[in-house]
């Protein structure tokens, strides 16, 4: 696998280089900042708002780069024929699917943990000048370690969402991956409520369908405990144990599906 | 065994979107490139040249037909370290430096980081990459980027190196340093197949060429037996040339040319005895100047083949 990290590797570099990934990180720690002016707006929910939209920075500025980085993995190697003098050299196309893979994924964590960072640096200045009574009214401690499970949470998505993007950057050109995979991002939003479908409607077809869809297509509502975390409502290990090891179905699956597909190309 | 073995290969493409059909871009093709030889592959835009590169360094896969290089079948990735390979038009990655660009191939040959230190300036040099080895590639120009492709290939010193279209986009001198290099590595034993469509270069590099047209082989082997070294007529200068002289050659002569003054070319037929006439036209009181053989050329095959499969590119 010498192969596959030296493409990751290189990946994470280009990434690092890549004007657009700084833009995007600049662009996220404005939001983190901008919600502290918000909160100011919003008389004792300040902490919930500015840990929600942190979050949800974080979440969205995460997808931009999983999906538009992500598309442009394989395509722009095929398109500008880099990919032509890499694959004469020892390497596997699966070896080079991986590395692709996990590169965008240093990226990513790179990216989510500077943003974990910022919310947290926020957050403790902005509980020093608040009174110890007043903190203990708040649902959850302005340094709530469960919010770990939450940008754990989103960096799983994160890496499903890469996988999707990867997934149609093997065979399609990267316009078409990009609707392709922002499509399949907002039908998994609302994928949960295909599950009970059957409460709605009494076709038995229309429900199979559903039900298919459901299995087949991501439940990206799972990795989504922004709401939980900001309340205080308690998220269990296990929750976080079980969508973890969804994700990493998910994945495997779709980087199964890269691998085929990618292996029996031609590059004409 | 063979350097490069391919035994009926072919490949079809598929075009059209509603209705796929096959376009045959290359058939049946049968080569053996020995050990050591520096193989032109010739033909004309659209021969199946690049697709036989191609399906060689496994970026298509053939429709039938197999392709072994070193004896290993050539979807075996180990063989890979073995080989060389510069693709037509080469592309590397704007973002990085030259220097990066042959460090990342290097890792990916599985190099230590101190053979990389070594190993990567040193080409860098044979191929004349200077200061700019430190340039972002986008800045460089489309004859700076053959010369990185040039030495990403060389970097893992190859036994078998596959150039495609090498002397594409080098200007005067730069051709003569890849002319050079491929020389310097057929001294060292490596076997050299490149692509081409400049007949010159293969006339002055090859061993042995095979001709493709309409992705089919017109014609393989050595330049000698290809031309045969045919003598198709012999082109004699003399100078000093009486007029009277002329009249009488002029029968004998397929054409008789003045150059300047009394100086005439004068082309014989292949049976037109060249020393005869030389010694009848100094008994008149002309001087020789030279007395050359006219020989089948590369080109003159490469037309002649090509026209006999009845063109270029298939269509």
């Amino acid at each position: 696998m010498n192969a596959a990290r030296c493409v990751a590797v290189a990946v994470f570099r280009e990434s690092i280089r890549d004007k657009v990934f700084y833009n995007l990180v600049l662009f996220g720690l404005l939001l983190v900042a901008a919600s502290i002016l918000i909160g100011q707006l919003t008389a004792g929910q300040d902490v919930k708002i500015i840990k929600d939209l942190g979050l949800a920075a974080t979440s969205i500025f995460g997808v931009f780069i999983a999906i538009f980085v992500g598309i442009s993995l394989v395509s722009k190697e095929v398109e500008r024929r880099s990919i032509y003098p890499l694959l004469a050299k020892p390497v596997r196309r699966a070896e080079f699917i991986v590395g692709k893979y996990l590169g965008l994924l240093l990226t990513l964590l790179v990216n989510t943990g500077v943003m974990t960072l910022a919310l947290y640096v926020i957050l403790f200045f902005l509980a020093r000048g608040v009174p110890e009574p007043i903190q203990r009214a708040w649902d959850a401690p302005a340094l709530d370690p469960a919010l770990l499970k939450a940008f754990a949470l989103i960096y799983l998505n994160l890496a499903v969402v890469t996988a999707v993007a990867l997934f149609f950057s093997t065979y399609s050109s990267p316009m078409l991956s990009a609707i392709f995979t922002l499509g399949i991002y907002v039908v998994g939003q609302f994928n949960a409520d295909l599950k009970n479908f059957d409460r709605i409607v009494d076709s038995p077809a229309a429900i199979a369908v559903a039900k298919a869809c459901y299995y087949v297509l991501p439940d990206f509502s799972k990795f989504d405990i922004k709401l939980a975390v900001v309340h205080g409502i308690p998220v269990s290990n296990m929750f976080v144990a079980a969508t973890a090891g969804y994700a990493a179905l998910y994945i495997g699956a779709l980087l199964f599906g890269a691998i085929v597909i990618f292996s029996r190309r031609d590059f004409k | 065994m063979s350097a490069i073995r391919t035994r009926a290969l072919s490949k079809d493409y598929y075009v059209g979107f509603w209705r796929p059909r096959p376009y045959r871009a290359l058939d049946n093709l049968s080569i053996d490139v020995e050990p050591g030889a520096v193989f032109g592959f010739l033909g004309p835009n659209g021969a199946g040249k690049t697709t036989t590169l191609k399906l060689l360094m496994q970026l298509v896969f053939p429709t039938s037909g197999e392709a072994e290089i070193l004896g290993r079948p050539v979807g075996d990735v180990t063989v890979r370290r073995r080989i060389g390979y510069l693709p037509e038009n080469p592309y590397f990655y704007d973002h990085l430096t030259a220097e990066e660009v042959l460090d990342y191939y290097g890792r990916l040959f599985g190099m230590s980081a101190a053979a990389r230190r070594q190993r990567v300036p040193a080409t860098l040099d044979r191929l004349g990459i200077g200061a700019e080895r430190r340039l972002a590639l986008r800045k460089f120009s489309k004859g700076m980027l053959q010369r990185v492709g040039l030495a990403q290939a060389i970097l893992n010193d190859p036994e078998v190196l596959f150039l495609d279209e090498p002397m594409s986009g080098l200007d005067p001198l730069g051709r003569r340093d890849v002319r050079a290099l491929i020389l310097e590595l057929r001294d060292q034993g490596r076997t050299i197949f490149f692509s081409s469509h400049i007949l010159s270069d293969a006339e002055s590099l090859c061993s042995r060429v095979a001709i493709v047209a309409k992705g089919q082989l017109a014609a393989a082997g050595s330049l000698a037996d290809l031309s045969h070294f045919q003598v198709l007529g012999w082109e004699l200068v003399m100078s000093g040339v009486p007029p009277t002289a002329l009249d009488a050659l002029r029968s004998r002569a397929r054409r008789v040319q003045a150059i300047a003054g009394d100086r005439y070319v004068i082309d014989l037929p292949p049976d037109g005895r060249p020393e005869e006439v030389a010694r009848e036209l100094s008994g008149a009181g002309a001087t020789l100047v030279s007395i050359n053989p006219l020989r089948e050329t590369l080109e003159d095959v490469f037309v002649r083949r090509v026209a006999e499969v009845g063109g270029g590119a298939r269509r």
